[in-house]
């Protein structure tokens, strides 16, 4: 009985809900320590000092008032694409063919700008485009929805697999609409008439696009948290069986949220086409219906913090790429750093939801005595 | 006529990047782990291989003064030492930290093809080459080595024996892979831990070894997948974003095949052949269908899931604990 | 007592969950040649204690001996190192292997199914167990899944076996032959733990019964020299009542009848076949049967929830108007204004949702309610509050989510928000299960007031002594057929238990 066997030395144990502000710092610790070891590898990649790294990251996403303008304009469609995504990831339905989703809208978007842009007077024109992208990304999104409500087919891969079927759809078209023949490119839509592109409020380029996500994101806010609907999605999310007792029709619920959700892709399509870069191209999206995924997690899926969220991924891509401009990288070092970062992230939750605790060493031979 | 002999040897190179990525997929989702990052594994594993390369060619002065064994050793073990690392950041996330899978996996895909493309870029530079690539010729005419009697041997040779060594080792990986799932005990319990990690646990199996084992192999698998696309596929070029969405269609791959790595191998063929189908296909005068020809691997992945679904069978469903992290003392 | 040899030994074993303790320095001897009753209500920590010796938790404090020797049991495998088997409540068997596959599971060494297969057979044999090793555990019974736990300990060569409420999902029946097993075992010398909560069980198996509260060792006696009522009152901490009143029906009319019920699964199996019965109101209406022989499938069926082949459900109104229910979701049963309320079996994964708090769930019957696109959020949070104070529900607040309560409190919320609409018509399932003598207590009164109020309430149960002392009138089901209805007054467990396996019980056996 002298030789006592090796216990366990690290016991891990989940905590009772933690209240909001640790929960943050903790998070807030992580990004830190993630900026720091960015900071790190940009210093040994670069040789500048990392304080200098971080200015060159800061004046590239806030360095001018036009550099606030794109860098809001960014944040606009990103949380636009994560607001999109939020509603079925609630619903747990893993939707990753958001990217998908907002090609369909733009394609349809710029499919009337070209074919009708003389045949309708302008404001008629813009009705029709947003109707007409809306509608686009709702249907791309419905289909996985079909089969899943139907044969629970597998959602993940289906909309993974729908980006692709997408992004040649809108190659085929690029094809067909290009201009000049040959140049694979379709240019800008109407550069000289500026017809179908989304309005200008004042001399603010971006400012429609960033009032229009605003208003989603409190109306995605509301309807998730305070209506019926929003209601039924958690349910359907956290037990399809209870929501079928209750008499929630699943299938239902499952079409509506991907509709919406297809939806709300389809207008970040539309802000993209006609309201930013009044062309179309194969990665309009930019991989944005991943980040996005992301995004939605990161917050919670609570749309109010995923203005941070997004904020957050949106400065470090703004600023990584002023980084690798300054210092001649390529553009591909943001994805690094927003890498790291997320990496972060995803492990402080562990610290979150439980405790780490060292063994107290037991008391020695209590049971000899008693024996 | 349909030119079988041409097309299929290209449809088998085309296949065996996504037949190492479904291997290595399916051995981490046997385990419980549904490894959405592949993509950016086989990535990074293409990289490692290129920087591997790279050095030792500059190293060694030209294809003058390589040796055999180590142009293929080094940018061997650096493949598999970048995918291992990925995969144990997997690991760490989602098994010790119960992270997330599906975003720990899309972040892991955003890092290794940042990873990439940024050292790509990099190395590019070092150069100072014109094009935007790199080309490691002498390292790809080993990889690329074929049987010495294979243009001998006319159709036969070319259908069959006309490939890199990676290419039979994707075959044999495939093949054991499926002989250890199937019959050994280590299948067994590998197999336990993505069904119902708890009764395994109870079994008195290690799940977070299982998990940490399986994920970080498959990992080393795909890896291998990017390697082979660069080294042997690519003529040795790497160049950014070349590698496209294999990776995605390798996890495609994994439902195609129901979760067997020997059903993977004609599988992956199969994939291979849609993947290039398009430049077999006379479109004539009009390049657009040309891209929508380029659909169909997609396109054909979702009837079969959708075909998969419709028909369910108890034996060729996910792994039943797919997805999810385990935590013994969870009350 | 009569110097047997313990062949293990807990000392001052605690073990926290947070800030709950849910063994507080229990002390506990296991004699070999002995079986051994863990009593104790819920969340007294009988099942943690059982895990801490299987490997499954590990202690914060305190020492194990294992034949007197101290031993640190970290897994599992451990566990089994030193022959400790646990039969858990909730099997630990992987679906889509064989029987041989689940019982090699873990061991180590090459892997041969066949010997594996052969020593099965032999275990098999020595001791009159009936499992096919190449059988898949998805096409098992319940009962069939408890054996092959059990030749799993076996196989293993465990001295030590535990039982958690291993009789739970079993008949009569298959209870007497499990019994018998372990009387066998037990000869063999081998040291015997059963957790249970039916003192019936305790007083026929167990030589001696040791008994928990509030994590807590209370005390151990020879069963012999004990009796429930005693045992009962150690467990609770106080002389509780042990009879189940049955007040008589006030005003019975028919209210459900259901005529010719035809269910078949999904892979084409029939679940129930031309099943016909009258519930009335006012009576409580009380189904047996072994498990898996349709009851789900029926209760499913007139919730609206179960496809059905063929039959129909009418639904009689106090003033005669009949209402088909058949081929109606619980949508539109709700519109038609029939208040019908179901407790289902899975009450965290059906009844509630676990990760939602009290307020939130009792808004599951509630959210369509009001005009308007948003969701009255006053009124369930009122009800919650109401249920909490008036079942007495231990809980931190309205705002915890249900999966963080005992087994009884979420029970507790369950039937509260069913019965908080006013029903006409309330089926149970299983409604004590996993509950402990105070929690059961609570529920039967709670379902003998509805019966009161003129409610007809169907009980799907599994404890035939509760059964027999609840109900009315029992429904006997056998094999997705009626196998007779007898009246609750005066039926004999022996009469249902044999209805229960054969069809018309009794009848067809001369």
């Amino acid at each position: 009985m002298n030789k006592r066997e090796k216990e366990p030395l690290l016991h891990i144990v989940k905590r009772d809900t933690l209240p909001w502000y640790r929960a943050w710092g903790i998070r807030a610790i992580a990004i830190v320590a993630a900026l720091l070891l960015c900071a790190l590898i940009t210093a040994v990649c670069t040789g500048q000092n990392p304080l200098e790294v971080y200015a060159t990251m800061l004046s590239g996403a806030f360095g001018s008032p036009r550099r606030v303008w794109i860098l809001l304009q960014n944040l606009a469609i990103l949380l636009c694409i994560s607001l999109a995504v939020t509603p079925a990831f609630k619903m747990r339905f893993w939707n990753i063919g958001a990217e998908g989703q907002v090609l369909a809208g733009g394609l349809a978007a710029a499919a009337c700008m070209i074919c009708l842009a003389d045949k309708l007077p302008n404001a008629l024109l813009l009705v029709v485009i947003a109707v007409a992208g809306v509608l686009a990304g709702a249907i791309w999104a419905v289909i996985p929805a079909l089969f899943k409500a139907k044969w629970n087919t597998n959602e993940t891969l289906f909309t993974l697999m729908m980006n692709y079927v997408a992004t040649q759809l809108v190659a085929f078209f690029i094809i067909i609409w290009e201009v000049p023949k040959g140049s694979g490119k379709v240019g800008i839509i109407n550069q000289s008439t500026e017809i179908g592109w989304l309005p200008q409020i004042g001399s603010y380029k971006y400012l429609l696009n960033i009032l229009i996500v605003a208003v989603l994101t409190v109306l995605v806010y509301i309807y998730l948290n305070y209506s019926k609907h929003g209601y039924e999605i958690s349910v359907v999310g956290e037990s399809e069986r209870t929501a079928r007792y209750v008499g929630i029709k699943v299938e239902k619920v499952i079409i509506r949220t991907m509709l919406l959700s297809g939806a709300l892709c389809g207008v970040a399509g539309v802000l993209l086409v006609s309201g930013t870069d009044h062309t179309i191209t194969t990665t309009i999206a930019g991989g944005q219906g991943f980040t996005a995924v992301m995004v939605s997690w990161l917050a919670k899926f609570n749309p109010l913090s995923m203005i941070f969220t997004s904020l957050l991924l949106v400065f470090l891509n703004r600023g990584a790429l002023e980084i690798s401009t300054v210092f001649g990288f390529n553009q591909s070092f943001a994805d690094i750093l927003s890498g790291i970062i997320i990496f972060f992230i995803i492990g402080c939750e562990f610290f979150i939801s439980y405790r780490v605790s060292f063994r107290k060493p037991a008391r020695k031979a209590g049971g000899a005595e008693h024996v | 006529m349909f030119d079988f002999v041409s097309f299929i040897p290209r449809a088998i190179v085309q296949g065996i990047p996504l037949l190492f990525g479904s291997t290595g997929e399916t051995l981490t989702e046997k385990s419980g782990n549904l490894n959405l990052g592949i993509a950016g594994i086989m990535y990074v594993g293409g990289i490692c291989g290129v920087i591997g390369a790279f050095f030792y060619e500059q190293a060694a002065g030209g294809a003058a003064g390589m040796n055999g064994f180590l142009a293929i050793a080094i940018p061997l073990l650096s493949c598999l030492l970048g995918s291992l690392l990925m995969g144990l950041l997997y690991c760490f996330l989602t098994v010790t930290l119960r992270a997330n899978q599906n975003v720990t996996g899309l972040a892991l895909t955003t890092f290794g093809v940042g990873f990439g493309n940024f050292m790509g870029g990099s190395l590019i530079k070092l150069t100072g080459s014109e094009v935007p690539s790199i080309a490691l010729s002498a390292t790809n005419s080993y990889f690329a080595k074929s049987l010495p009697f294979a243009d001998k041997l006319g159709w036969f040779g070319k259908i069959f024996l006309s490939y890199g060594f990676l290419a039979y080792l994707a075959v044999a990986i495939a093949l054991v892979a499926a002989y250890v799932l199937r019959h050994t005990r280590v299948g067994l319990h590998l197999r336990a831990v993505g069904e119902n990690p708890n009764t395994a646990d109870a079994a008195g199996i290690d799940v977070n070894k299982y998990k940490y084992l399986a994920t970080c192999i498959g990992s080393m698998i795909a890896g291998l997948g990017g390697l082979y696309y660069v080294m042997d596929y690519a003529c040795g070029v790497w160049s950014n974003d070349a590698f496209g969405d294999r990776g995605w269609l390798a996890i495609a791959l994994v439902i195609f095949t129901v979760w067997k790595p020997n059903i993977g191998v004609f599988s992956s063929f199969l994939f291979g052949g849609l993947y290039i189908l398009h430049i077999f296909l006379p479109t004539g005068t009009n390049l657009a269908v040309k891209e929508l020809y380029k659909m169909l691997p997609y396109v054909v992945t979702i009837i079969v899931l959708i075909i998969t679904s419709m028909r369910s069978r108890r034996e060729n469903q996910p792994p039943a604990s797919l997805g999810l992290a385990y935590f013994r003392e969870e009350r | 007592m009569e110097n047997p040899t313990a062949a293990v030994k807990m000392r001052d074993i605690t073990k926290r969950f947070g800030s709950v303790v849910a063994n507080d320095r229990v002390w506990l001897d296991i004699y070999k040649g002995e079986i051994l009753a863990l009593l104790g209500e819920n969340g007294s920590g009988k099942t943690t204690l059982m895990n801490m010796l299987s490997g499954i938790y590990y202690p914060d404090e305190g020492q194990i001996l294992i034949d007197d020797k101290q031993v640190s049991i970290r897994s599992p495998k451990d566990a089994f190192d030193h022959g400790i088997g646990m039969i858990h409540q909730h099997f630990k068997l992987v679906d889509v292997f064989t029987a041989a596959e689940n019982i090699v599971l873990g061991m180590e060494g090459k892997l041969d199914l066949k010997a594996a297969s052969r020593k099965i057979r032999e275990i098999c044999d020595a001791y009159g167990f009936d499992v096919d090793p190449e059988q898949k555990i998805y096409d098992m019974s319940v009962s069939q899944k408890q054996t092959v736990e059990i030749v799993k300990v076996l196989y293993r060569g465990a001295d030590i076996l535990i039982l958690d409420e291993p009789t739970a999902v079993l008949t009569p029946q298959e209870t007497d032959k499990l019994f018998a097993v372990l009387r066998n075992m037990r000869d063999d010398g081998k040291a015997i733990v059963i957790i249970t909560h039916k003192m019936h069980e305790v007083e026929e198996l167990s030589d001696r019964v040791a008994i928990l509260r509030h994590g807590q060792f209370v005390g151990d006696m020879l069963t012999k020299e004990t009796n429930a009522q005693e045992m009962t009152n150690m467990m609770v901490g106080r002389a509780v009542s042990l009879n189940i009143e049955r007040p008589d029906p006030v005003d019975p009319k028919p209210r459900i009848e259901v005529k010719g019920l035809t269910v078949r699964s999904i892979d084409g199996v029939l679940k129930l076949d031309g099943v016909s019965f009258t519930a009335n109101s006012g009576e409580i209406l009380g189904i047996a049967g072994i498990s898996g022989c349709g009851q789900k499938e029926l209760l499913e069926a007139i919730a609206g929830l179960q496809p059905t082949e063929a039959g129909s459900i009418c639904y009689i109104d106090d003033d005669g108007t009949r209402e088909e229910l058949l081929g109606k979701d619980p949508l539109s049963i709700a519109e038609m204004g029939v208040a019908l309320s179901f407790v289902p079996e899975d009450r965290l994964g059906m009844g509630l949702v676990g990760n939602m708090d009290l307020s939130d769930n009792m808004m599951l019957r509630s959210f369509r309610k009001g005009k308007g696109i948003l969701t009255d959020r006053k009124t369930p949070k009122k009800l919650a509050e109401n249920v909490v104070e008036e079942l007495d529900v231990n809980t931190p607040g309205v705002s915890t989510p249900v999966r963080r309560l005992s087994g009884g409190n979420v029970q507790k919320v369950l039937v509260g928000r069913e019965i908080a609409s006013a029903p006409t018509v309330l089926l149970t399932a299983y409604a004590v299960r996993g509950l402990d003598i105070n929690s059961s207590y609570t529920i039967y009164d709670l379902i003998n007031r509805q019966k009161a109020r003129g409610v007809a309430v169907i009980y799907v149960g599994e404890d035939l002594d509760v059964l027999l002392e609840l109900a009315d009138r029992i429904l006997v089901l056998c094999g997705g057929k009626v196998s007779g209805i007898v009246p609750g007054r005066g039926a004999t467990k022996r009469d249902v238990g044999m209805m229960m396996t054969r069809l018309g019980g009794r009848k067809a056996d001369e």
